[in-house]
């Protein structure tokens, strides 16, 4: 309840007209602390027994997912309805994208309906970038490449927070394929923001220098409050690349077992999961795993970034929830 | 080796400050030139009822050459042309480009070759020589005819934007080369550590989650080449050096008598890989952009002469190429038309390189690298000079480009120091 009185002047957004969420890079600590205290009150509106908030009525949000999704898709989906906007989610396949149109002409096609927002998930870096540069919509990346998900950061703070009741000074152990996530870049610097910290832990060959400290010693994982697990993605690995020499010797070393869990910490996947190779299923369904509540998080920090995007400032949150 | 036009112009060219370092010369004079040729340098000239231009406040130079040029043509027209690729050149200052053999097909056959120069004797606007490849198909296993191809006017040899993967196909190409007398110019590029790669290999790819191109994956290579020059006693030419590794191999080459040349681009001595936090397409080229150290390496290298060319690698690519995500996005920039303004807005006027350096290295360099007359400004020489405003500003705009593409990192930029007027083998081939 106090947190809406949490968010004053100091936290108005930019005074841009139309804004973006490409990257957390975009992003100052008072934006993050914003964006937390708007989906902390849209938490409450969720407990309802009517869910919807107008505040979003006639606005329109796309949401372009060029490689599969299940929680980010649904999630933004959702979000957008519980705001009342009008919302559709494009998937590549089944649309022209397989007749070979460039996602230029994607873009311009749907800008034609003169979007608000554009949610867009696609396999290449730079994507979210390219199409914020191509139309006139506000545009949510919802994942471009190795880059970055910005608003998946978002929600593992604010699952960090619910759960452990701070952020600043938490220290958080991502382990496992760093190289090939998105994920584990937002989350550094987001946890930057926040004055947290963060160490990198898992095979030589998948930690790149410079994040953040690192380590590949799974033992580093012991004085982290939150042990992050990543999952290997080898859709993203060349192949022959020789990552790690297998799954089975990956598992063996850096495999999160029940073992390796520490009394009192906490474990988060951003999913989707390989049970049995970078997180065993004992773990993952314990009470140390906050894995359900991030996806809960994601609907309620996804209306955050919709509406942040599309309204003024932090002052309507309070009547938006009042009207509902 | 060059195919295009020459002319007999009679101009007096009047007050400007005759700039060639290789001559000694530094003075504001007159030059007057007859017939396409330089007669006359001196004070007040008499005009003969010549053309006179007012060149007060300018600067005369030796035109510029251009090694590194991808024409695209055969098979790209849309991207360039040997008409518009002249052009552009002739817009920058050249009076002469070597263009790179990697089309659509290759050129690493004589008929090929041949084809293309009679297109550039109709086309060219100012004259260009075309490499060959130096293996068929530049596929780096089977060597090209290189002597049926050095008869057929082949300029050079390379398999430019391909590395020679194996030693033992490089080591046979250098040896057999000695019988042509023209130059191997290698890209150096060590593939198996550059796969899936697209920005240099460092913070800012690690930040952005791009696959990393590692300064080793050129440096390596460059050492196998200079060793394979060593041991053979044939000469080669590193093209487009961006790391500081690869030039301090050439330098020790160098001081142990290997007969090697490197060059530079005008974007890896302007930017660092921080312009890829951009994600715009233009940053993208290969090699990749590097750090500020490698930067400065290669500016330390074009001032102490390890590196004696300047090459723009000009290298058009069509808007649906480009107008994509960075990580979709092919390498390669234009450069023809900026090079000599950003080069001399960015190293010269702050006081990083000397004008005569710069026009030393875009000029009589690369054509001392690759057995070309060098354009200067002496009683009896061709008239192949450029005309420099050294005061003018001016911002670069798509409706500037003489080439059929627009894909420079410098859309936008504000440059100082602008090519007026261009000569080439006599005829004027530019004028603004």
């Amino acid at each position: 309840m106090t947190d809406l009185r949490v968010v004053g002047g100091d936290l108005l957004p930019p005074a841009d007209e139309r804004r973006h969420l490409l990257s957390i890079t975009d992003l100052t600590g008072a934006d993050v602390e914003r964006l937390l205290a708007t989906a902390r009150s849209f938490a409450q509106s969720q407990e309802r027994d009517n869910k919807k908030l107008p505040t979003l009525r006639g606005r329109l949000i796309l949401n372009v997912f060029y490689e599969s999704s299940t929680r980010t898709s649904s999630s933004f989906e959702l979000a957008a309805k519980r705001l009342s906007a009008d919302t559709m989610t494009l998937k590549a396949v089944g649309s022209s994208v397989d007749k070979g149109e460039s996602l230029k002409d994607t873009a311009l096609t749907l800008s034609a309906y003169d979007p608000d927002v554009i949610v867009l998930r696609h396999p290449e870096v730079g994507a979210a970038q390219f199409v914020a540069r191509a139309t006139q919509a506000r545009v949510v990346n919802a994942g471009d490449g190795k880059h970055q998900h910005p608003t998946q950061a978002l929600l593992d703070l604010h699952t960090m927070r619910e759960a452990l009741g701070r952020l600043e000074g938490l220290h958080v152990a991502i382990v496992g394929d760093v190289a090939h996530s998105r994920v584990a870049r937002s989350l550094v610097q987001a946890l930057n923001l926040v004055g947290a910290t963060a160490i990198l832990v898992g095979p030589p060959a998948l930690l790149p220098a410079g994040l953040a400290p690192t380590s590949t010693d799974i033992d580093a994982i012991a004085d982290a409050d939150v042990v992050y697990v990543l999952r290997m993605q080898q859709e993203r690995m060349l192949a022959g690349a020789n990552f790690v020499p297998s799954l089975r010797e990956y598992t063996a070393r850096w495999g999160i077992t029940p073992e390796r869990v520490r009394e009192g910490q906490r474990v988060m996947h951003p999913g989707p999961m390989n049970r049995g190779v970078e997180i065993d299923a004992r773990v993952a369904d314990s009470d140390a795993s906050l894995i359900v509540d991030q996806v809960r998080s994601g609907l309620i920090v996804r209306m955050a970034v919709l509406y942040d995007l599309l309204t003024t400032g932090p002052v309507a949150v309070e009547s938006a929830v009042g009207v509902a | 080796m060059l195919t295009g036009p020459s002319g007999t112009e009679n101009i007096v060219i009047r007050g400007a400050r005759l700039v060639d370092p290789v001559e000694g010369l530094d003075a504001t004079q007159d030059v007057r030139i007859d017939n396409g040729v330089i007669a006359q340098i001196g004070t007040a000239l008499d005009t003969n009822e010549h053309r006179v231009v007012d060149a007060n406040g300018m600067i005369l130079a030796p035109a510029f050459i251009d090694p590194h040029v991808h024409l695209r043509t055969p098979g790209r027209e849309d991207e360039e042309t040997i008409a518009s690729g002249t052009a552009a050149a002739a817009a920058g200052g050249y009076c002469a480009i070597l263009a790179i053999p990697n089309t659509d097909p290759v050129v690493d056959g004589a008929d090929v070759l041949r084809g293309l120069r009679a297109r550039a004797q109709d086309e060219a606007q100012i004259p260009v020589g075309f490499m060959a490849a130096l293996t068929k198909g530049q596929d780096g296993s089977e060597l090209t005819e290189m002597g049926a191809l050095a008869d057929a006017g082949a300029a050079a040899f390379t398999d430019d934007g391909r590395p020679v993967a194996t030693a033992g196909v490089m080591r046979r190409a250098l040896q057999y080369n000695a019988i042509t007398g023209r130059m191997i110019a290698v890209h150096c590029e060590e593939q198996s550590l550059t796969r899936g790669g697209h920005a240099h290999a460092g913070l800012v790819s690690a930040e952005l989650g791009l696959g990393g191109w590692p300064s080793l994956g050129e440096s390596l290579m460059v050492a196998r080449d200079l060793d394979l020059a060593g041991d053979t006693g044939q000469p080669v030419h590193l093209m487009h050096l961006s790391a500081r590794e690869s030039v301090e191999h050439l330098r020790r080459a160098l001081a142990a008598g290997v007969r090697a040349s490197g060059e530079a681009t005008p974007h890896h001595l302007c930017l660092t890989d921080e312009a890829v936090r951009s994600l715009d397409p233009n940053v993208k080229m290969n090699p990749p952009l590097r750090s500020e150290e490698d930067r400065l390496a290669l500016i330390d290298a074009i001032r102490d002469g390890t590196i004696t060319a300047i090459a723009t690698d000009h290298a058009p690519h069509s808007p649906e190429e480009k107008d994509v995500p960075f990580e979709a996005a092919p390498f390669g920039v234009t450069g023809l038309e900026t090079s000599f303004g950003v080069l001399y807005t960015r190293l010269v006027e702050p006081g990083v390189l000397s004008l005569e350096t710069l026009l030393e290295r875009m000029s009589a360099g690369p054509a001392a690298i690759f057995g070309l007359d060098r354009p200067r400004i002496a009683i009896g020489a061709p008239a192949n000079l450029t005309m420099i405003d050294p005061k003018a500003t001016w911002r670069v705009k798509p409706s500037t480009f003489r080439s059929r593409s627009l894909n420079s990192w410098l859309l936008g930029a504000r440059l100082r120091g602008r090519v007026k007027l261009t000569i080439a083998a006599g005829r004027v081939v530019f004028e603004l």
